[in-house]
């Protein structure tokens, strides 16, 4: 069944919808399951046809964490965005790094509340004027890949939604690592944030994997600099949450339990 | 004997529940039926915790005022306690001085084990007092760490007094389980493999209990960073097929309130243990309540439906749990288990019988094919639940959707759904009418309308006072024939709960007059006596 496409003309959120159904085409369709929060990003779960949950605000990483802790056979992609994971839901964020859950998180960067028309997020820069700040942003901007690196994510990008090639290439690198992934795709709003958004312009490509991975995240502090690195910046696998969950084999004898209590 | 209670009571770290828990044992031997109460404040060392023991002939879940055995680990439980004493002192004469039958448990303890023995000692010689077998006290302490060094210890003390009485058998040992066990090889029974829960009293022994058997069974325990992803991670491994549970008290429950309603709302199963304690807010963390009913039958935004079940002992959270998990993978829709502390923390001589109540329901997967519709509209608007990994694309969502669970803001459309999933409540309703749901003892044409915990007390006073007394196991659907019948030929009725507002008695009101509310909110259970003092002052 064909839903109605409902982004605004020129929303980012095309090429990622674009890119995903690409990676997902080469995938086993059936193994793969999608969740989202709620916002502008998660209404890519109505135009992507493949087995999803549409969470609510903040918790599309918990709900994917559960999936493929009870079915690690599934390929799990979280889509969420900078009020849904920076805001609302930031500390799952940290904890799905934190212990390394084998599912990759989308993040879908405009930096703003769009879908509730224009109001700051955590990755707001400072000043931004929206209709909860109409004096400017008071609050600094936050570093979502600082705050996943700190959490200890094994797999760390950022790719930009005028890269279609680049962002489709790093979201199958995402998801074929075998551990926690995070991508931050950089999208303008270009609802309420006009053409403000320099990305064409400030981004480039890193080549290799950076020797410092930190110092290059800090190059642009989403507020200002001149350039934003985009690619992958952390590569590393270790054990994931799924194996490290292993349980017993014996089936539960609820008898034998209650007579060894006596 | 035929009915008596031994108070066990100590510093925090003394080792007075686990006293309790080998008197437990050794009683249970002699067939007696055990229910131990916990009484805790919420620290680690210090304070003054004690387990008040019943143990009698016929199963008896209350607790009564006077104490037939007090054991002291240290004076304040001699002070706090030797008031309602009418029998035997057994007291830590390294520690204190009185009159009494004293035995230096410490010095034993030190001369035949460790320090932290002293509580095997205090075993030792209250198993003397009372006349028990030496064998039967070696039997219980062969399956303790280092037996042979605590068989010493209590084989010391166990020589160190004379007998005032002689047990004798009269019956045989049950399992001797918590509450919060129970519920929880109730949740295993009707199939139970994911449970998700973040530590908090009094719920906190089943995400121990769980984590336990994990290591060897096939049972995956998940502690989430707070209840926010607790529910929502157990929503995510219940669409992906598991039978999920969460645990939680009030305050947690109330963070998990958003995911009761998505739950809700896409229609997948969950069952969500809410063990109440004396609230608001933190209020009093390691005593008991019975104030979250109204807050669990109603939260969750929008309109939908929910199981509320609300056992009384263990028994009950084994059968309600497990009826829980099967009737939220029949019907789809959240299922609450309520109970409160002094059914979670408190130990119980388990009914054996309780386990040929146990049922596995098998949910449904026809149509799991290419065209699946995860919310198809069928007669009584439940749809066929699949999985992701299939030939079916399973799309469950939190907005209001149709039937491929897209989503959708048409009127039309919106009604349809609202009513597709409001129409499982004809048959949800005659599966709770053919369950009953609703306990009766006695018979009088005055009655007791309880519910939770509370029902173990109001039980034995109900014998007492002459009462019949009514039990509500469901508030959500509410079991109306079965309580209407129940209340038939009832002309004076007194609703006991622990509570101060009335929570239930406010339900009670809309199907016959309360004529008389008997309410304790001090957080301690209640007492027999004082159930029966109200209702002859009444």
């Amino acid at each position: 069944m064909k839903t109605p496409n409902t982004w605004c003309p020129g929303c980012g959120n095309f090429s990622i919808d674009m890119a995903a159904k690409n990676v997902i085409e080469k995938m086993d369709k059936s193994k793969v399951a999608i969740t989202a929060g709620i916002g502008c990003h998660a209404k890519i779960i109505d135009y992507v046809n493949v087995n999803s949950f549409y969470g609510l605000h903040g918790r599309p990483v918990p709900v994917a964490v559960g999936i493929k802790l009870a079915n690690p056979e599934l390929d799990v992609l979280a889509f969420s965005g900078d009020g849904d994971s920076l805001n609302e839901g930031i500390s799952h964020l940290i904890h799905a790094a934190k212990r390394n859950s084998d599912i990759t998180v989308v993040l879908h960067q405009n930096r703003n509340f769009a879908l509730t028309v224009k109001q700051f997020t955590a990755s707001s820069p400072k000043g931004f004027i929206s209709n909860s700040s109409p004096d400017g942003n008071p609050e600094e901007p936050l570093n979502a890949l600082e705050v996943v690196h700190a959490a200890g994510a094994g797999f760390i990008a950022r790719s930009f939604t005028g890269e279609m090639k680049h962002l489709e290439e790093t979201l199958e690198e995402a998801v074929k690592h075998k551990g926690f992934s995070f991508v931050e795709v950089l999208q303008s709003c270009p609802a309420w944030q006009g053409n403000g958004e320099d990305y064409h312009e400030k981004t480039y490509k890193m080549r290799k994997l950076p020797r410092n991975p930190l110092k290059r995240m800090k190059e642009w502090n989403y507020d200002n600099g001149e350039r934003i690195p985009l690619g992958v910046f952390k590569k590393e696998e270790k054990s994931t949450f799924e194996e490290e969950m292993k349980t017993g084999k014996k089936k539960v004898n609820v008898l034998e339990i209650l007579n060894s209590s006596a | 004997m035929e009915d008596f209670q031994v108070l066990i009571g100590g510093r925090a770290g003394q080792g007075s529940k686990a006293t309790g828990r080998l008197i437990a044992k050794v009683l249970n031997r002699y067939g007696y039926k055990i229910y131990i109460y916990e009484d805790y404040p919420s620290l680690i060392r210090g304070g003054h915790n004690f387990s008040l023991l019943r143990a009698s002939r016929e199963r008896k879940r209350s607790i009564k005022k006077k104490i037939d055995f007090l054991l002291a680990l240290n004076e304040d439980t001699i002070e706090k306690h030797s008031e309602k004493l009418d029998g035997e002192l057994l007291f830590n004469s390294d520690k204190v001085d009185c009159e009494g039958v004293g035995v230096p448990i410490e010095t034993i303890a030190k001369k035949h084990g460790e320090k932290i023995m002293q509580n095997t000692a205090l075993l030792g010689a209250f198993c003397k007092l009372v006349g028990v077998e030496k064998e039967i006290l070696k039997e219980v302490i062969s399956n303790m760490p280092k037996p042979e060094k605590n068989m010493a210890v209590a084989e010391e003390a166990y020589s160190k007094i004379e007998s005032k009485c002689n047990l004798e058998k009269c019956g045989d040992p049950d399992p001797l389980i918590t509450g919060n066990e129970a519920l929880s090889l109730g949740a295993l029974e009707a199939g139970l493999e994911n449970y998700f829960a973040y530590p908090m009293t009094p719920s906190t022994s089943i995400l121990h209990f769980l984590a336990d058997l994990k290591q060897d069974h096939n049972i995956q325990v998940m502690q989430p960073e707070n209840e926010i992803a607790v529910i929502n991670a157990a929503l995510g491994a219940a669409y992906a097929g598991k039978r999920s549970m969460v645990g939680t008290s009030g305050g947690g429950f109330a963070l998990m309130a958003e995911g009761v309603s998505l739950a809700a709302v896409s229609e997948t199963p969950i069952v969500i243990v809410e063990s109440q304690r004396a609230g608001p807010a933190s209020g009093v963390p390691t005593y008991n309540a019975q104030s979250d009913l109204k807050f669990v039958l109603s939260a969750g935004h929008g309109d939908f439906l929910r199981i509320v079940f609300t056992p009384g002992d263990a028994e009950e959270a084994f059968y309600l749990t497990n009826l829980a998990m099967n009737m939220t993978w029949k019907y789809q829709i959240p299922a609450i288990v309520l109970i409160d502390k002094d059914i979670s923390e408190s130990t119980f001589s388990f009914d054996r019988s309780t386990l040929e109540m146990a049922e596995y329901w098998e949910e449904s997967k026809n149509g799991c094919g290419p065209d699946y519709q995860r919310y198809q509209d069928t007669d009584f608007g439940i749809s066929p639940i699949c999985y992701p990994g299939g030939e079916a694309t399973v799309r469950a969502t939190s907005y209001e959707h149709d039937e491929y669970g897209t989503t959708t803001e048409i009127p039309e459309k919106i009604v349809k759904m609202q009513d597709k999933r409001m129409k499982k409540e004809t048959i949800l309703k005659e599966e709770i009418d053919r369950l009953g749901l609703i306990k009766t003892f006695g018979e009088s044409d005055k009655a007791i309308v309880t519910w939770g915990s509370s029902k173990m007390a109001a039980k034995e006073a109900g014998k007492k006072a002459g009462w019949k007394v009514i039990q509500i196991m469901s508030f959500a659907p509410f079991p109306e024939k079965a309580f209407r019948e129940a209340l038939e030929g009832v002309e004076r009725v007194a609703v006991v709960e622990g509570n101060r507002m009335g929570q239930a008695a406010d339900i009670v009101e809309r199907y016959v007059n309360v004529d008389q509310k008997i309410l304790k909110y001090d957080g301690r259970p209640f007492y027999e006596e004082e159930i029966v003092e109200e209702l002859e002052g009444s």
